[in-house]
């Protein structure tokens, strides 16, 4: 299993978020995101890199520059993720709630 | 919309928080983890054991429809009456591990109430694989999922 690709993974990391989130407002290019970090410019390609892989950006090329845009549909299967296991706990804390108001009225 | 049950699962985190606001009095509340018959009744869980002190232990069982067995188990750490429990849990027989539960009870008002889960689990690996676990489909489901991960390391 290659965890780069995994989509959790590639928004763990504290500067891939930031480049999320600058991306996000208008699609940038490698060099136009670099300069917006202190790390190093290889470094930073890297962090492109996986948020590719992981589908989170798309590449565009225009003339000789790779554009990165943001993708909010990948964006949205991370919200979507955690809501089953949310809705899990609220069914069973609703359960809670219904069974103890029947205790009470005893 | 305020949602009543929330989850914090932070990324690249090993626990999580989960918060239910209850419109229920603080001391029932704590009743329905107290008492072996209630647990029974909302769980859905036969209770062979529930020791409800400091260095007490617990043990649940659940049968599926097909008639399996399912055990959960774990020590109880510590245990305040409307407060707090603090308590280990395990699934017998997964590649799951062990969790550390912190259960907090708060009053909110004489009818309503709060219920703060904090979970450690031993790896962030263990705890994305808790959170993916079963729930697109229910814990039924989520049974037939282990039954084959455990059928697998046999």
């Amino acid at each position: 299993m290659n965890l780069r690709r995994d989509v959790f993974q590639a928004i763990a990391d504290p500067t891939r978020r930031a480049i999320l989130l600058l991306v996000a407002s208008q699609a940038m290019s490698a060099g136009a995101i670099a300069a917006n970090f202190d790390t190093a410019r290889p470094t930073v390609s890297k962090h492109l890199q996986i948020l590719t892989e992981c589908e989170l950006l798309e590449q565009e090329q225009n003339g000789r520059e790779i554009f990165y845009h943001f993708n909010p549909n990948k964006m949205k299967e991370v919200a979507d993720f955690i809501e089953p296991f949310r809705k899990m706990w609220d069914d069973r804390f609703n359960k809670i709630e219904a069974i103890m108001k029947k205790y009470k009225s005893k | 919309m305020e949602q009543k049950t929330k989850i914090i699962a932070d990324d690249g985190k090993q626990e999580l928080v989960i918060t239910r606001e209850f419109d229920l009095p603080l001391e029932l509340l704590f009743k329905a983890y107290a008492e072996p018959k209630i647990v029974e009744e909302w769980m859905g869980t036969k209770v062979l054991k529930l020791e409800c002190k400091k260095h007490g232990s617990w043990q649940f069982e659940t049968t599926d429809p097909k008639g399996n067995k399912y055990g959960f188990n774990g020590v109880i750490h510590e245990f305040i009456p409307n407060r707090k429990i603090i308590r280990t849990f395990e699934m017998d027989n997964t590649p799951f591990g062990v969790q550390l539960e912190f259960y907090e009870f708060e009053k909110l008002t004489d009818d309503t109430s709060k219920l703060n889960m904090h979970v450690i689990y031993e790896s962030v690996a263990q705890r994305d694989g808790v959170l993916q676990l079963p729930f697109a489909k229910g814990i039924n489901m989520a049974h037939d999922r282990i039954q084959d991960i455990v059928s697998k390391l046999k």
